[in-house]
């Protein structure tokens, strides 16, 4: 496949298709309404299914359904939106099946606005919904790694019968740049053996999220707990630039991430000695990667569209190891990259 | 557990298990008209030959184990969404017959937008809705139709209506839209209103099989536990109070569904 230009709402959604995506079911809110604007045309194309449904909450239950019969099945929405699927998202994640979910983010909270933020980050990671989980959450960087994640995200939903969030922002939704779209797959033929199909020279069975008795629901959610570890060992993914002799050492994640790579080149160029650890799962966190880094460093720098949430798992993963600064811009402010590289230099003045 | 029937020398087999009820004894009250209508679905499916392609949705609400009591594949939705999670079965399992069983507070409370919307795609499901004015799981409290007057846990002196709003009639309203084939009020108060509830969710289903569009069969049902009536009076308490506000019969039945054989 060639490089073309591409938007990133266009972009993702054109994978979800390419990687076998059988059902979308999803609400318009911007800035992602592009996604599904393109799912309505494709889908119907491809002689899959599409539906606008009359909210989030009935979108994300039509994926809760379909994903119950075990296809690939995927919605996408932002802040707003996102908010009121977190019913569906306990649900799923109780209910043990497998489901992706697009969360373009934007400026919070309420209605907030429409600018990219990366102001979900508490909401994505820890509470999207009642009770014990984590569902796993891919932080793209640019568009093409927001394409490749939309095959992984599938690949780990089906691993661990789990959601998967791919958390973006506004303007990765919204931003055109060149990349590579993955060849068509075919749809599987056959569905998992989990799946509800119908009960046909079987015995009837049933998936739910309902376990009564404390201890029936304790070694169901002990089961969870096993599996989240079990993702935590082999599912946590990062990059990191000019970490080798980093003295000061960035922390960012997703837009942000890559805005740090241009800090990184115009601090070194200045003769500052920082590195850049960008997470692509946010979780799980590279949290003991960042910790052998902080014996190495003299100060971190978090860098974010928020007043501060990946800041304190890095603060906790860490451990006062070693200085760690902030630097967040809000409402939908991007951070520019000279503006994290005064950040540097007061981080280096004060560690020095 | 339900026993094995045996059939004496010279006897023949006139009733018997439907094939699509599991055998299985069910936490429900006595005198409680869920089991009624369990058997009546099961019924449904078996004459249709549909068993091992439909997929159910249970409730939130007394039914919320009724994936224990059938003898097909079943799926256990949030309070309100078995609509939505329905049509996300049917659309990607077109073959399937998939059916929603909903109580009042899932189905005209908390679920209005899912079952409006789903009956106003016309999607191809069946939709079962128990109507018995009150919140059975929770203990008793108001219901969307609980009736004027009526003592719940919730409304103490009464359902007043000037506070609480009015008993919704949902029939009247889903038979509204487009989408909807057939829509019908039933009961299950007397024998004679079982057996035409039977004919309905039959017909309900036989709209599903062929495709028509949505249905779905209202059934007028009676909570003896928490009317703190006993099942007797409980059933004429809801012929002489509940369908006169809900009044029972046929609100939506399209040409096609009329000259369908059930």
């Amino acid at each position: 496949m060639a490089k073309e230009l591409l938007e990133g709402n266009v972009a993702f959604a054109e994978a979800a298709v390419r990687f076998g995506l059988r059902a979308y079911f999803g609400y318009p809110i911007t800035p992602q309404s592009e996604a599904l604007e393109h799912l309505s045309k494709r889908m119907i194309e491809e002689g899959r299914v599409f539906l606008q449904a009359e909210s989030e909450l009935a979108a994300i239950n039509m994926v809760y359904g379909a994903a119950c019969t075990g296809v690939r099945v995927m919605t996408s929405t932002s802040g707003p939106g996102f908010s009121l699927m977190e019913e569906g998202f306990s649900y799923i994640a109780g209910s043990e099946v497998p489901a992706v979910i697009v969360n373009m983010m934007r400026g919070g909270p309420g209605l907030g606005n429409i600018q990219p933020s990366q102001g979900d980050y508490f909401l994505m990671t820890k509470s999207a919904g009642h009770g014990d989980f984590h569902p796993i959450v891919l932080a793209p960087a640019s568009i093409q790694e927001l394409i490749d994640m939309v095959g992984l995200a599938f690949e780990l939903a089906e691993k661990y019968r789990t959601l998967v969030f791919i958390a973006g922002d506004g303007s990765l939704g919204q931003m055109m740049e060149s990349a590579e779209l993955p060849p068509m797959q075919d749809l599987p033929k056959e569905r998992p053996a989990w799946a509800i199909t119908g009960a046909k020279g079987r015995e009837s069975k049933f998936i739910t999220s309902l376990y009564l008795g404390a201890e029936n629901l304790e070694a169901v959610n002990l089961r969870l707990q096993a599996k989240l570890a079990e993702i935590r060992e082999n599912e946590i993914r990062w990059q990191e630039y000019e970490t080798e002799d980093a003295e000061l050492l960035l922390i960012a994640y997703g837009i942000v991430g890559r805005i740090c790579i241009s800090a990184l080149r115009e601090a070194r160029n200045a003769g500052l000695k920082v590195g850049l650890l960008r997470p692509q799962t946010l979780w799980p966190l590279a949290e003991e990667r960042m910790a052998e880094l902080a014996r190495q460093v003299r100060g971190i720098l978090v860098a974010e569209m928020s007043a501060g949430q990946l800041l304190e798992d890095v603060q906790r993963a860490v451990a006062a190891k070693t200085s760690v600064h902030f630097y967040g811009r809000l409402g939908g402010v991007v951070p520019m990259a000279d503006e994290i590289v005064d950040k540097l230099r007061e981080l280096d003045e004060e560690t020095h | 557990m339900a026993t094995e029937i045996r059939i004496p020398e010279g006897m023949e087999l006139v009733y018997e298990y439907p094939e699509s009820l599991a055998k299985k004894d069910t936490h429900y009250c006595p005198g409680c008209t869920h089991g009624i209508v369990h058997r009546l679905i099961a019924e449904a499916l078996d004459d249709l030959g549909v068993r091992e392609r439909t997929i159910g949705i249970a409730p939130v609400g007394c039914s919320v184990l009724a994936y224990y009591y059938f003898n097909v594949d079943f799926v256990e939705a949030a309070h309100g969404r078995a609509p939505a999670m329905a049509t996300g079965i049917k659309r990607v399992n077109p073959d399937k017959i998939v059916f929603t069983y909903q109580g009042d507070g899932d189905l005209a409370a908390i679920g209005t937008g899912e079952i409006i919307h789903a009956a106003n795609r016309g999607e191809l499901i069946t939709t079962i809705f128990i109507n018995n004015a009150i919140y059975g799981m929770t203990g008793g409290q108001m219901a969307p139709t609980t009736l004027p007057g009526m003592v719940t846990t919730s409304t103490p002196t009464g359902r007043n209506c000037a506070l609480a709003g009015y008993p919704i009639r949902m029939s009247e309203i889903l038979a509204q839209t487009e989408g909807a084939v057939y829509v019908t009020r039933e009961a299950t108060t007397d024998l004679a209103s079982i057996r035409k509830t039977k004919k309905a969710i039959k017909r309900a289903f036989k709209v599903q099989v062929e495709g028509l569009g949505f249905s779905c069969v209202e059934v007028v049902s009676t909570c003896p536990t928490n009317w703190n009536l006993d099942p007797w009076e409980a059933m004429e308490w809801a012929k002489e109070n509940m369908t006169e506000y809900f009044l029972l019969g046929t609100y939506k039945m399209t040409d096609e569904v009329k000259a369908l054989k059930v």
